[in-house]
């Protein structure tokens, strides 16, 4: 019997047998999570309910000494939730109570597998609703949210999960429940819970998470602005900016997300646009009004062809559909793609689209750009033929290139997707050895037997307590070898 | 670069220092913590040295290392709406013209890098978070001279671990920080304040009246006197038809009068060289602290649940009393500060949740506990 098969016993024995699955058949619905190329079925997968449950399977593979992964709702991309085939993954699907809503606290308390849109739909009763909204809100778990500081497109106004997590109740990699924060702000000590937000499963479980509750805006008012060019959109947003406005949320598509969208929603964007911009404002109804037509104005100046108005909610939500469907949509105009997500400074904006173009033409493959124009976060999907010989390589290289581009103009190598699996190899471009190995000091405090999530992140872990050293490629996690 | 010989002035919390290094760069700091590390040197920080008697005193102590060389802007970049800041900056000489770094204006003389480190916080951390939320990349020297970054100057960034949260509010026990990027924010072009003064039983019901309103405050504080009633003054800042509305209404549903910042605002409510206590408490039990605070008075942010009061009398007692009171509210209290003989009969943090963590955490980052060794929770 391998150490795994004693595992699943002895929680088939502690959780009960429906708790604990090690059917090969089942055991593959998990091999991936929302970035496909990469694959590992699980040796084991545990359905914990509450987080006495969680902890009890922690601590049974702290005992067997083997790797545990934590996975919410699978929707990562970044490859953070991918299994070692040796270990247990640990899903949260039966962890989904709101144990708590408490609007005269602008709290909420979840369970880990809650969905993000779940948390909005239980506050807005009492006029409020939770921030951070991910375009996959409709699936994605608060536990990964926290997992990854989950952000969309209102947190340049609002900002990411870290700025909306109260507290959390943790497994740590010992197998211990601990509380970091609470329900009031600034405990003392260190701010663990700002350093376990973000931390990519690699710091412990989150089993319960207190959240901060948002009153609803009185007011939204949405502006859909077409332009000829992403530079002149560019120059748009950066007039509103620098008129002092922060605006809730401004997105860009420019072409040939355009045409994508259209195709797949018949979103009716304005025919012939290099770039469109959705330019959402909220909060009190005077305040928006006096902003909104500033704003307006600003796009008229910068040389917005078209300028429409969202006259009520379903106007408005016909702007946010071509959006939020692009990725998706982008299926219809190519037969696969990559989604890319890397950040650069807003002023860098036009340039760095530029370079983008440069480098697609120059590998011969078509990038679509959708992103979140207000805070320089990039969402190129760099689009390929995997029939055709040689284009998955070369759409991997400009998807490369890309990051590269970011680096270089002073950006970051994600800004919401997280580094999972997929990115581990470019920490060295964005960090120094010595960052890495300040960020491993961390890491080290909580699980020094280097059991939660290994291989994400970091591209060469080391032991804790061990002299930092050089990993040969054959130390690589299994996973990078996959891809 | 070395350290020179101490001076009279060069104490912590009253503990000499036998030296005092100024470095002006990262890479000077670096030297000094690497040769301090070699010379096995207990080390302290000081910034502005507006609050270095916060915490209790250091249990040994070798060499201050003093910001007041390592300054300056280094980025403003004004399209992006962030800067990055070397430590020792002070925040009352920065401008950043029609932006502003959203950190209340604390005491004169007060440091990028202290602030961080201390993580203060006044009235206007309801709309625009504290130092951790507006923090977006740091350098430190590691105890030992290791230089270390973490985030960046992008807003938006998930790459690697936040190790900026992680040293705000560290009371400087896990290294020196040499550089701060944040985020900026435009300087709104109006602004109005609106009060009004009741007895403590109507607390509650006009906070809970503001909460009700979609007018989205930068401050909601109360301030309660030892002797007397409470007063809530709302602040609203944004366009001036915004702000002009939004201030009619707070009248309307505070029943109070627009003027101009009480003269309490964003100020410790306590004296200097007093004893002055943090109080914190889940929004709904605010009005329970500022009733249980009775004689002793209280101040602060009631729009986030974070509040000051000062101790005078039996201080151990009401410390006792108060964090009883802070702690059913779900909150905690800390004694920020106190004359020496006070710090030394109380529980300056009280019970901390994590702390086998927390000890691990500065275990790793200072093996030797070189840094401020015991100015922080659980003798840390
Ligand atoms: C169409 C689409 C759009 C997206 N848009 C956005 C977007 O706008 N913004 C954005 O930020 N992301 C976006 N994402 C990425 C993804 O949805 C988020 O990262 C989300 O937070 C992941 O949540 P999950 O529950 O699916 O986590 P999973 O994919 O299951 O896991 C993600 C990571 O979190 C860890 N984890 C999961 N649960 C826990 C827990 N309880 N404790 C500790 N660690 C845990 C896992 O180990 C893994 O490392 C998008 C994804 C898709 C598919
Ligand atoms: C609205 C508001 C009102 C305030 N009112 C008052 C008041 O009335 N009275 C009052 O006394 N204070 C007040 N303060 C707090 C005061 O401003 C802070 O104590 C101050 O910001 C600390 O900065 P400093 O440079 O003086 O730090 P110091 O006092 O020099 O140091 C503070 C701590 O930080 C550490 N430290 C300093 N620099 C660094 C660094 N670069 N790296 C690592 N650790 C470091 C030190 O070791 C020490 O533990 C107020 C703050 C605010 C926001």
């Amino acid at each position: 019997m391998t150490s795994l098969d004693e595992l699943a016993a002895g929680l088939r024995t502690a959780l009960g047998a429906d708790r604990v699955v090690s059917d090969r058949v089942e055991l593959r619905t998990y091999e991936c999570d929302g970035l496909a190329h990469y694959k590992v079925t699980p040796g084991l997968v545990v359905l914990p309910r509450d987080a006495a449950e969680c902890a009890r399977t922690v601590a049974g593979c702290v005992a067997a000494g083997v790797p545990f992964v934590a996975r919410g709702s699978g929707t990562g991309l970044s490859g953070g939730a991918l299994p070692h085939a040796d270990g247990v993954l640990i899903v949260t699907a039966k962890m989904r109570d709101i144990l708590e809503v408490a609007p005269a606290d602008e709290r909420a308390v979840v369970q880990p597998g809650v969905i993000n849109l779940q948390v909005s739909r239980a506050a807005a009763a009492h006029g409020y609703y939770y921030a951070p909204d991910p375009s996959s809100q409709q699936i994605c778990s608060i536990g990964g949210n926290v997992a990854e500081n989950s952000g969309g497109a209102h947190c340049l106004k609002y900002g990411f999960t870290t700025n909306h997590v109260l507290g959390a109740e943790i497994v740590t990699p010992d197998g211990d429940l601990v509380e970091l924060g609470g329900r009031a702000p600034d405990t003392p000590g260190y701010d663990l819970l700002g350093a376990f937000v973000g931390s990519e499963g690699t710091l412990g479980i989150a089993t319960r998470v207190t959240v901060r509750l948002t009153r609803l805006p009185e007011s939204v008012r949405t502006l859909l602005a077409a332009f000829a060019t992403t530079d002149a959109a560019g120059a748009a947003t950066s007039a509103i900016i620098a008129a002092g406005v922060v605006p809730a949320a401004v997105e860009m598509m420019d072409a040939l997300a355009i045409e994508a969208a259209e195709a797949a929603v018949a979103c009716g964007y304005p025919p012939g646009a290099g770039a469109v911009l959705i330019v959402e404002l909220d909060g009190p109804a005077a305040e928006v009004a006096a902003q909104f037509a500033q704003v307006t104005a600003l796009c008229e100046a910068n040389g917005a062809t078209e300028l429409r108005i969202a006259a009520d909610d379903a106007e408005r939500a016909l702007f946010w559909k071509g959006r939020k469907s692009a990725f998706a949509a982008v299926g219809r105009i190519s037969p696969d793609y990559i989604v890319q997500d890397g950040v650069i400074p807003r002023t860098a904006l036009p340039e760095v689209l530029h370079r983008i173009g440069e480098v697609a033409s120059a590998h011969g493959v078509r990038v679509a750009n959708v992103f979140h124009a207000g805070d320089g976060n990039l969402h190129p999907l760099v689009l390929f033929d995997a029939a055709t010989d040689g284009e998955a390589e070369r759409a991997e290289e400009v998807s490369g290139a890309i990051i590269d581009l970011c680096i270089e103009y002073g950006g970051s190598i994600t800004g919401e997707h997280g580094v999972g699996t997929d990115k581990a190899k470019y920490m060295p471009r964005m960090f120094t050895d010595d960052d890495l190995v300040t960020m491993q000091l961390l890491r080290c405090a909580f699980d020094p037997a280097g059991l939660a999530n290994p291989g994400k992140i970091f591209p060469t872990p080391r032991l804790c307590g061990e002299v930092p050293r050089r990993h040969s490629a054959a130390d690589a996690p299994a996973a990078a070898e996959i891809f | 670069m070395r350290w020179q010989p101490a001076g009279t002035d060069d104490h912590v919390a009253g503990v000499p220092a036998r030296f005092v290094a100024a470095p002006a760069s990262t890479e000077e700091a670096s030297e000094v913590l690497r040769a301090a590390a070699a010379e096995d040197l207990a080390v302290v920080v000081r910034g502005g040295g507006t609050k270095l008697g916060w915490g209790p005193p250091p249990r040994r102590l070798d060499l201050i290392v003093d910001t007041h060389r390592l300054t300056g802007v280094v980025e403003h970049a004004a399209g992006d709406l962030i800067t990055v800041l070397r430590a020792g900056t002070r925040l009352s000489d920065l401008d950043f013209g029609s932006q502003q770094l959203a950190l209340d204006s604390p005491l004169p003389g007060a440091t990028v890098g202290g602030s961080v480190a201390v993580n203060v916080s006044g009235p206007r951390r309801m709309l625009y978070g504290t130092a951790r939320d507006l923090l977006i990349g740091i350098t430190v020297v590691r105890p030992g001279g290791t230089v270390a970054h973490s985030g960046g100057k992008v807003v938006k960034n998930v790459a690697g671990y936040d190790l900026g949260k992680l040293f705000t509010g560290s009371y400087g026990t896990l290294g020196l920080i040499t550089e701060c990027a944040f985020r900026l924010h435009p300087v709104p072009p109006a602004r109005a304040v609106v009060t009004r003064t009741v007895p403590t039983a109507g607390v509650g019901a006009l906070l809970a009246a503001v909460r009700d309103e979609q007018i989205v405050p930068s401050a909601v504080e109360v301030d309660r006197p030892p002797e007397g009633e409470v007063t809530v003054a709302v602040l609203v800042e944004g366009t001036a038809e915004g702000v002009r509305d939004r201030a009619a209404r707070l009248e309307k549903v505070l029943g109070g009068q627009s003027g101009d910042l009480p003269s309490w605002w964003g100020a410790y409510p306590w004296q200097p060289g007093g004893t002055g206590l943090k109080l914190t408490a889940a929004l709904s039990k605010v009005p329970d602290l500022v009733e249980a605070a009775g004689e002793t008075g209280i101040r602060g942010s009631a729009g986030t649940g974070v509040l000051y009061a000062p101790v005078t009398g039996d201080v151990p007692r009401i410390v006792e009393r108060l964090r009883a009171e802070a702690v059913r509210a779900g909150g905690h209290a800390v004694v920020l500060t106190a004359p020496a003989e006070v710090g030394q009969a109380v529980d300056m943090w009280g019970p901390v949740p994590g702390l086998d963590l927390m000890r691990r955490v500065k275990d790793q980052f200072d093996p030797g506990h070189h840094f401020a060794p015991g100015r922080f929770v659980g003798g840390i």
